[in-house]
């Protein structure tokens, strides 16, 4: 006799994280191997500057708004932070994902004496508060994009699809942990394969910009930096 | 069976006094999940309940279950309860051997046919039925003769329940759960590797007073197998706190920590080993320090490995991530040189217009 949800979460752990992965690691790859091969033209003018402390200086100070469009967009600005800074902190200070993190990036087998290397989880409350905030940030995110006629327009297939991806993970990963409803194994099956769709999507889509952020805020502000300008 | 003692006589005979079994009637009223009103019920049905026939079958099994059920509190009122059954057939237990051991269970069949309750342990071999024989009998058939005159059957154990570790991966016998093979008859599954003794009587005595128990989905009583063990841990705090202990003997394995990121399955096994516990109450794994196994779950033995935490991958996908790794720089290096050739494709194609050319063509 087999436990169906059982089944689910072992291929969920087993063949389906490996697509996933495959396709998560070889995409990923793929697009920052392309975009750093293709390069850029080479700048004939005689540099004013370094490109380099204004570049490095540019991937830091993009995290922080410009003057005044805080008031602006307030909902974009704040909601976006307490999305990122809560899911952050969701999936790298939650033990379960720890654990999970340290096996994929084998910390404790490249210093097998640095077991401790493994860095101190957060307890229950903060993981949660955080993760719910997120969610209501998303929702509130979700909300303005609809609501204001021109970043309707702007939106395409790809931003709400990637919404739904990024919000299916947190929902269903406090659904799992917090046993809400639902068989307690085949949530915790359904948050890993939410995960695992979140992976696949990654490479091709705009969340790409959890790796290609470094590369162009340095770009943007090393070109600033050769002209002698402040970025 | 008249010649065999009503449960009062049993009382006086093992010196239990009326207010002993009145409490116990009272605890087990409380681990069936009943309502505390239903307890004059348990003890009225008990007292009076016809002591039924029951056939204990052994197939392909280590006699765990059948330890953990025999070295119950004993000798206190489990095993009273025990005998308030009539145990017809048990290998293990029983004096005769062979063919009068053989008798014996056809008798109780023959007397009690429609009404006797069997209780399972072991799984069965069908890759070739003579893997396992009895007396010259294959479990296979003796399963089948046996469930065909019972009124309900109880599968002690995960081998007998899921299979067990017989039918663990490369499973060389066809091992199979009991209720693979009988599809007519109700079957109780008591997984666990083996089951909490109080567990086993606990079935038998609803079975003895109320008839079949309320199964989940996995044919297991809801009252036994309702929550997971993670929800009633006693280190479900440290869980909560993101305490952990990273290794069996570090600071966090010492104080007690949550046992998750040495693999506990806690969180996906269901059971009453938190709250009932082993050894009349002493402890259960988790609290010797050891994570949960997952026992009473099918394919316990399979499920990724038993250090392995429940949020870590089960493949071996290390050489798949390299895999990756190496097939992403290529095609990523095949499609920017696809590019730079044809942007310089295009820059050698250009051919430089003015308006007059334009107006020329147009």
């Amino acid at each position: 006799m087999n436990n169906p949800n059982f089944d689910l979460l072992m291929w969920a752990r087993g063949p389906g994280f490996d697509i996933a992965l495959i396709i998560f690691v070889a995409g990923v790859v793929l697009r920052i191997v392309e975009i750093v091969i293709l390069g850029r033209k080479k700048d004939l003018a005689p540099a004013k500057g370094s490109p380099v402390g204004q570049g490095i200086k540019t991937i830091f100070s993009r995290s922080i708004p410009r003057k005044g469009l805080v008031q602006y967009a307030p909902i974009t600005y704040i909601g976006g932070y307490i999305f990122h800074i809560g899911f952050f902190v969701a999936f790298f200070f939650f033990g379960a994902h720890i654990v999970f993190l340290d096996e994929l990036l084998s910390f404790s087998q490249w210093w097998p004496d640095a077991i401790s290397f493994q860095w101190p989880a957060f307890g229950r409350v903060i993981i949660e508060s955080a993760v719910a905030l997120s969610v209501l940030a998303m929702i509130a995110l979700m909300y303005t994009r609809l609501s204001d006629p021109v970043r309707k327009a702007l939106s395409t297939f790809d931003d709400y699809l990637v919404w739904v991806l990024s919000i299916l993970p947190m929902v269903t990963g406090y659904i799992a942990v917090n046993k809400l409803f639902g068989d307690p194994v085949f949530m915790m099956a359904l948050h890993i394969l939410s995960v695992e769709l979140l992976m696949i999507a990654f490479p091709f889509t705009k969340l790409m910009h959890a790796f290609t952020f470094v590369m162009a805020r340095y770009y943007n502000g090393s070109i600033q930096g050769r002209k002698g300008a402040e970025s | 069976m008249a010649n065999k003692p009503m449960l009062p006589e049993l009382m006086k005979a093992h010196g239990v006094s009326r207010r002993g079994f009145l409490k116990y009637c009272a605890s087990l009223t409380s681990l069936m999940a009943l309502s505390p009103a239903m307890m004059p019920r348990v003890a009225h049905a008990l007292e009076n309940a016809p002591r039924p026939s029951v056939i204990w079958l052994s197939f392909q099994e280590c006699t765990g279950c059948t330890e953990s059920i025999t070295r119950s509190h004993a000798p206190t009122i489990e095993d009273l309860i025990f005998n308030a059954v009539s145990l017809d057939y048990h290998h293990t237990l029983q004096a005769a051997s062979g063919h009068q051991a053989e008798a014996a269970r056809e008798q109780a069949m023959k007397d009690n046919w429609g009404k006797y309750v069997l209780v399972v342990d072991g799984s069965i071999p069908i890759k070739d039925e003579g893997f396992s024989c009895i007396a010259g009998i294959s479990n296979l058939q003796m399963l089948k003769d046996t469930a065909e005159g019972a009124a309900a059957i109880v599968s002690v154990g995960t081998c007998a329940a899921f299979g067990g570790i017989p039918h663990a991966n490369p499973n060389p016998t066809g091992a199979v759960a009991v209720s693979e093979i009988i599809k007519d008859k109700p079957i109780i599954n008591v997984p666990g590797c083996p089951p909490i003794p109080v567990v086993m009587t606990g079935v038998l005595a609803h079975i003895l007073t109320f008839g079949i128990p309320e199964l989940d989905e996995l044919g297991r009583p809801k009252a036994f197998y309702g929550e997971t063990i993670h929800d009633r841990c006693y280190r479900r705090p440290f869980y909560d706190k993101g305490m952990f202990a990273e290794g069996f003997d570090d600071e966090g394995a010492r104080e007690g920590w949550c046992l998750y990121k040495l693999g506990c399955k806690g969180p996906t096994t269901k059971s009453v080993c938190a709250t009932v516990k082993w050894n009349n109450g002493t402890s259960f794994p988790i609290e010797a320090g050891h994570p949960c196994l997952g026992c009473t779950e099918p394919d316990f033995w399979d499920n990724g490995g038993f250090y392995k935490p429940l949020s870590v991958p089960a493949g071996d996908y290390r050489k798949l991530g390299l895999a990756a790794v190496g097939a992403g720089a290529v095609a990523g290096a095949a499609g920017a040189v696809l590019a730079r050739a044809g942007k310089s494709k295009a820059a050698a194609a250009h051919e430089n217009v003015d308006a007059h050319d334009l107006e020329k063509k147009s």
